[in-house]
């Protein structure tokens, strides 16, 4: 059994806060961390694993520093990793990102099973997950709950849907985004820790995947940030003054305007 | 290569785009600044430098003919025997674009008998109904709605496609971008048209946090955009409105990979996006004990209690309650918000409110934005004596 992990390195905060004097970035100087929707990705990779045998690798497109949360994982149970890095990658969009992660699966050979978290606590679009699949023609899965039965050939497994859930079986290879807290992530253990620090890790330039630059990074992403601003309303409130009393009576003459 | 360039004649090392960068992939290098190796391309710092020294290189390719993209489609969610609201707010929108772009709005409805519907569309504002119906359609199935929303957008050629962000449009949504091989924005609150392009602007919060992304989709077609429920609102049906119904066949040889063994239909709960009052409530509040007056004041008032998303992750309250962009998003007469500061994300779920008290301790909070009553103070005191007031009026009457 053959699994792939995608992992994401995301700000350890979701919030970027803004001076509002200077109107920019402030920064708490806190690493960056794995995305907290991966970990359950890979604590399933590895407790399938324990169960099948087989091998866990770790996908990411990142940064050169990405390496460290790929160890991390690896000191977990992760068996080797493979990072996409190029600044020929920067600034690719969902698109880009899953062409280029297609890539990564493709120098991987066979495999049976791709997972991936519901989304990146960054960007909330949570589209690589469906977006990688159709690049490797493989059916997907989102909002998994619970992975009840697995082989080599097929899941069965929970899928919670606007109006209740389903009992799915999917033939394997198959992608799966996983919702939060179906597991609980273990921590590295000290032999982890050390193995983790020789375990097989592999850097991919885009030539090293044959990318072609035309569907990579920025150049390959159909979407553009046109501008960002920090939102603002113009509507003044009226503000309620006065004692206690005083606004409290005014709230409730509101309420009855209402009722 | 594309990239970001730094004009050495126009920097002057000031270090205000180092500021700017959320990725810390500015330096100064020999008294200028410096890209390194994290730079993401988001575009930051190109607004920050005073003095126009930052650029965006974009070497573009061949763009694809997009002369020939037109309409302005909506796809429509039809699930266990009714159109979702969803669907009519973006019909509602997408008539908005196309009245201002001079095309028509199509819409594509698909599964098994629900030719019914697609009168009710046009009454909303469509144009045109794809109407795609088949025995084998009655289960939603990505792979089906897939294959026949390709094979519309190759026949006919959209500008626009808005999909719901439902359970099933994120799955769908992306789906179908990577299989068109174009660009999708996730779950936007605001769709215009620059008027100069005739491009869809889709904008929608970035980085999580505080900031507004306006994002287009320039060569490639059709622009897809999804919206959550809730967040657009819907136009008033007119069943004189005429329109075509136009069937579209479907043959599948199901070799899905997926198989349904067991569904589970929860009953249709009643959330705090089905209520005229909501009493709201945030980190503010401060212990989660305060929760019961909240309660109790909802009760009161006939209303219900949202929260926003800490009080969720803190366990003191359930995800079907919470309000924004990932959870509900509401619409009710009066909203009454107790120690919420208003992350855009949970402003983003409140902007159908007709009326909104905001009660804060920190006059400026972003929550008084977009209140239209403001009370700065202890929002528990005046949650205490908010039901007092009210309790003892009720019974001296």
């Amino acid at each position: 059994m053959k699994t792939i992990v995608c992992i994401k390195q995301v700000p350890s905060t979701n919030e970027v806060r803004l001076d509002p004097v200077t109107s920019t970035i402030i920064r708490d100087g806190r690493l960056s961390v794995t995305n907290p929707y991966d970990t359950f990705s890979i604590e399933l990779a590895i407790q399938i694993k324990e169960k099948l045998g087989g091998e866990v690798i770790g996908l990411s497109m990142g940064i050169p520093e990405t390496e460290r949360l790929l160890r991390d994982a690896m000191s977990r149970g992760v068996d080797r990793s493979i990072l996409l890095s190029d600044r020929a990658f920067a600034g690719a969009d969902t698109l880009a990102t899953a062409y280029t992660l297609s890539l990564g699966v493709k120098t991987i050979g066979a495999y049976n099973l791709i997972l991936c978290g519901k989304m990146a606590i960054d960007g909330d679009t949570g589209q690589i997950g469906p977006e990688l699949a159709e690049y490797l023609k493989i059916p997907h899965v989102t909002d998994v709950k619970e992975v009840l039965e697995v082989n080599e050939e097929r899941v069965i497994c929970k899928k919670i849907t606007d109006k209740g859930h389903q009992i799915l079986e999917v033939k394997l290879p198959a992608l799966l985004t996983l919702l939060k807290d179906i597991n609980l992530p273990r921590l590295p253990s000290i032999l982890g820790i050390r193995q983790s620090l020789d375990a097989p890790f592999v850097l991919k330039r885009a030539e090293e995947v044959r990318a072609d630059t035309s569907k990579i990074g920025l150049i390959g992403s159909p979407t553009q940030v046109l501008k960002t601003y920090v939102p603002k309303n113009s509507s003044e409130a009226i503000e309620l003054k006065g004692s206690q009393t005083k606004v409290v009576n005014a709230i409730k003459d509101i309420i009855g305007e209402v009722n | 290569m594309a990239g970001l360039r730094i004009d050495e004649n126009k920097c002057v090392g000031c270090s205000l785009c180092i500021k700017s960068c959320p990725c810390d992939a500015l330096n100064l290098k020999r008294k200028l600044a410096y890209v390194n190796d994290k730079c993401t391309l988001c575009g930051f710092c190109i607004d920050s430098c005073p003095f126009g020294a930052i650029e965006m290189r974009i070497e573009n390719h061949k763009p694809t003919d997009i002369s020939a993209y037109k309409d302005i489609w909506v796809y429509v969610e039809y699930q266990h025997g009714r159109v979702l609201d969803v669907s009519f707010e973006l019909i509602n929108k997408a008539r908005e674009l196309a009245d201002i772009k001079k095309v028509n709005v199509c819409v594509a409805l698909i599964g098994n008998k629900v030719s019914s519907e697609a009168q009710k569309l046009i009454a909303y504002g469509a144009d045109q109904v794809y109407l795609c119906e088949n025995t084998k359609l009655e289960k939603y199935d990505d792979e089906d709605h897939t294959v026949i929303m390709t094979k519309l957008i190759q026949e006919h050629r959209p500008d626009m496609l808005l999909i719901g962000a439902t359970g099933v449009g994120r799955s769908l949504a992306p789906r179908i971008a990577a299989r068109v091989k174009t660009g999708l924005t996730a779950d936007c609150t605001v769709l215009e048209i620059d008027l100069e392009t005739g491009l869809l602007m889709q904008t929608r919060p970035a980085f999580g946090g505080n900031i507004m992304a306006t994002i287009v989709c320039p060569n490639h077609r059709p622009q897809m955009a999804s919206v959550r429920q809730g967040v657009l609102p819907v136009g008033q049906p007119n069943y004189e409105r005429l329109g075509d119904i136009i069937h579209v066949d479907y043959q599948n040889e199901d070799k899905s990979r997926i198989k349904i063994i067991e569904e589970m239909l929860i009953p249709e709960v009643e959330t705090v996006a089905d209520t005229e009052i909501v009493i709201a409530v945030g980190r503010g509040i401060g212990e989660q004990k305060n929760m019961e007056y909240a309660e109790k004041l909802a009760k009161l008032l006939g209303g219900k209690v949202g929260v926003s998303r800490p009080l969720v992750d803190l366990g003191w309250s359930d995800y079907k309650s919470q309000i924004g962009q990932t959870g509900v998003s509401i619409s009710p007469k009066l909203l009454i918000a107790f120690g919420i500061s208003g992350a855009v994300q949970h402003l983003s779920g409140i902007k159908g409110a007709e009326r909104i008290v905001a009660v804060n301790t920190d006059s400026e909070a972003p929550i008084f934005q977009v209140a239209h009553y403001k009370v700065v103070g202890d929002c528990v005191e005046i949650m205490k004596a908010l039901i007092n007031t009210i309790k003892s009026e009720r019974t001296n009457k």
